[in-house]
């Protein structure tokens, strides 16, 4: 049978057998926590704990800003040693909460365990903005703001994503196999809260393992696995929902202009988390690997922990990385040094050596169109570039500049190394920048 | 024969006399000075005076909504045209130069990480606030070179960009396109300048660059009046640069440079003209 998929994409080496059969390892607690107050998309948290404060796991630090906006949680018990700008992942030094541990680990008191069938879909909703859960695929968007589909764009599908289509990344395929229960659990709330009957679980076909798991444990609790085609970027929403179900996003629209609501298979089980057992978000699993770890692991990792302190965890560094990426080598995020902290959108630190680093300078467009075929949105990435250099944004926006989903395809695949998606990048800021002043 | 005769040169006729009414009666009035000023302008259409290239400035000075000591390119020969023709006297703007205030290239100045994006420098400075260690040094990409209408700014191979005195019209395109803003107006006739545009400490400055302003006040001790130290950066004040010179030597950093002395080094620009020299 063919599998379900999307037109475009490609599939670059995945590397996934490094870290794939490596049973999620708990990272032991850092010396020093530091929380950022952004970690998620829309305002930042504002803190409630002051140099000094003793704080428990669990305990709100930082408060939510508005409707787009969730609370940041201590990540252990120990005490606030300062509250200041820190490295941050974005690249510049933001404000967070430093929290030295003192090994108790004693949760906050007042985290009251429920029973998701007796409560209202209301309930269950503050219950996981309470929690402060985030998009866990790396996007960070507050998920209470997902969940609260507006009466007008009835929803009648959820999909949970758990494709994990980015090269080297293993979180996710671990997650399924080693918490199945808890993922369906979440499925269920997610169902419940949206009023839906049909829920998808889509997962690539390179983790059939996954697949048989998910597929057995979903038995009568009315989810169905969808395995899909083995191509990046299967796992983005809009081209998830076009391989799981047929329908495609309108260009500027959401998920839920076509039914939909799609949750990574780590935020489910954050939700079941935080529904069920009332515990916030201040854990995560990642995958640390690439060329220059000494050994490949899935980590357990709380919020806060320094990068530098996942590299140990996993036998330290072979040799100096030439890239520190957090997420997958795709859409991840470089950074400028191994002190950031882990967020709850860091599903992965990706440590590649000078000789996996491409660093050849662009050189013309041969007018292939390789990246055009390759554009899983559909537009035509080298004549979006090509304006955006001119700054001929206008231009840009008309050729749907604002389409891309940055999945890097085209940067991929371009034999003249052009940096395609940087320039589109380039020219969605710009655009987003105006349509703002406006 | 006749026939076709007398038709064709009745529609020709016919024609010719509601071209000829159209003409009078849609007729545009164009105040002469308009054109004669267009042709005087230095047709860049490089915005400097403000308005949409140069038929929009002839325009406005034309309608008397604009002087005539507006268009710097243009320079003094440019504003006594235009004095002339609107029968004003030709007060001239203090003509003004571009200047890069930044000396730290890629070897002197430290980078934050290695930059492989698209070649532009606002597109570089969108990630973590640019390559550059230093919070206000030239990315050196180039976006002001190509900015520029008059091919006055070049890229040094050390990545510093550098304004040609000479071709320099003062149009202030480079600095509106600068996301560092390290690009400003200056005097032409002021050649001494303090090319740093860090406003970091000077503890800071050291660890990231080599030819940094580190606010040590000797250019201040040197020359009290043509020296001022403001959020720990020196400048030059600039009513009083004929005297800043001797502080150029003294200066631990060599963040003060005289251009008389020529271009930061690596650039491929001849000795500079400068009016102390041309009066010697």
């Amino acid at each position: 049978m063919k599998l379900k998929s999307f037109p475009g994409g490609l599939h670059p080496p995945d590397n996934k057998a490094w870290s794939a059969h490596k049973p999620i390892e708990t990272c032991a607690l850092p010396g020093e926590l530091v929380i950022p107050l952004a970690q998620h998309i829309g305002a930042p948290a504002e803190p409630c704990v002051a140099k000094g404060d003793q704080v428990r796991k669990g305990q709100v630090i930082g408060q939510a800003k508005g409707f787009v906006s969730v609370p940041v949680h201590a990540s252990t018990s120990g005490e606030v040693i300062a509250v200041e700008p820190r490295p941050h992942p974005y690249g510049r030094d933001l404000p967070a909460v430093v929290i030295r541990p003192d090994g108790q680990d004693a949760w906050v008191e007042g985290l009251e365990e429920a029973d998701p069938e007796a409560l209202t879909a209301d309930e269950i909703r503050d219950r996981i903005r309470a929690a402060g859960i985030v998009g866990m695929g790396g996007a960070t968007f507050p998920t209470h703001v997902k969940l609260s589909p507006p009466a007008e764009k009835p929803i009648d599908t959820v999909i949970v994503n758990g494709v994990e289509c980015e090269p080297y990344l293993t979180a996710d395929h671990r997650l399924m196999l080693e918490q199945t229960q808890k993922v369906l659990d979440g499925v269920a709330i997610l169902k419940k809260v949206l009023g839906v009957q049909k829920a998808l679980v889509g997962i690539e076909a390179n983790k059939p393992d996954a697949i048989a798991a998910m597929q057995k444990a979903c038995a009568g609790r009315g989810i169905e696995v969808v395995p899909l085609e083995v191509k990046y970027p299967q796992g983005a929403e809009k081209q998830l929902i076009l391989a799981a179900v047929g329908r495609e996003v309108p260009s500027g629209g959401l998920p839920m202009d076509v039914g939909v609501v799609v949750q990574n298979v780590g935020t489910a089980a954050a939700i079941d988390d935080a529904v069920r057992l009332g515990r916030p978000l201040i854990e995560r699993i990642a995958t640390v690997t690439g060329p220059c770890v000494n050994e490949p692991k899935n980590l357990r990792v709380r919020i806060g922990t320094a990068l530098a302190h996942l590299v140990e965890a996993c036998g330290g560094l072979k040799s100096d990385p030439a890239k520190i990426i957090m997420g997958g080598p795709m859409m991840g995020a470089a950074q400028l040094s191994l002190a950031v902290p882990a967020t709850r959108g860091t599903s992965g630190l990706l440590l590649l050596g000078e000789q996996d680093v491409s660093l050849e300078t662009e050189g013309p467009c041969i007018r292939c169109g390789r990246c055009v075929q390759v554009c899983p949105a559909r537009i035509l990435p080298t004549t979006i570039a090509a304006y955006a250099r001119l700054d001929l944004f206008d231009e840009a926006e008309q050729f749907c500049a604002l389409d891309c989903i940055e999945c890097g395809c085209c940067t991929y695949i371009c034999p003249s190394a052009l940096a395609l998606v940087q320039a589109i990048r380039y020219a969605k800021g710009a655009i987003m920048a105006r349509k703002r002043k406006i | 024969m006749l026939a076709s005769i007398l038709s064709l040169g009745g529609i020709g006729f016919l024609a010719a006399l509601a071209l000829g009414i159209a003409a009078k009666k849609f007729a545009v009035e164009v105040d002469p000075r308009e054109l004669a000023l267009l042709e005087v302008m230095p047709g860049a259409n490089c915005g400097a005076c403000g308005y949409a290239g140069c038929s929009g400035y002839a325009k406005a000075v034309a309608e008397g909504k604009a002087g005539p000591n507006a268009c710097t390119p243009g320079g003094q020969a440019t504003l006594e045209k235009i004095a002339h023709i609107m029968g004003v006297t030709a007060v001239a703007a203090e003509p003004q130069v571009a200047v890069v205030l930044c000396q730290g290239d890629n070897e002197k100045a430290a980078a934050k990480y290695r930059y492989l994006g698209v070649a532009d420098c606002n597109a570089a400075q969108k990630i973590a606030d640019g390559p550059k260690t230093c919070p206000g040094g030239c990315v050196g990409l180039g976006s002001c070179a190509r900015a520029c209408p008059f091919d006055a700014i070049e890229i040094t191979a050390q990545g510093l960009a550098v304004i040609s005195r000479e071709k320099c019209t003062g149009c202030t395109k480079c600095v509106a396109v600068c996301p560092r803003k390290v690009i400003a107006m200056r005097p032409l006739d002021a050649t001494v300048h303090v090319l740093c545009n860090s406003h970091d400490k000077g503890a800071a400055v050291r660890k990231y660059c080599q030819v940094g302003c580190i606010a040590c006040q000797i250019c201040k001790k040197t020359v009290p009046e043509a020296y001022v130290i403001e959020d720990f950066l020196a400048e030059v004040v600039y009513e009083h640069h004929g005297q800043a010179a001797p502080a150029v030597e003294k200066c631990p950093t060599k963040c003060i440079r005289d251009f008389e002395d020529g271009y930061p080094e690596g650039s491929s620009f001849g000795p500079p003209v400068c009016k102390k020299t041309e009066a010697a």
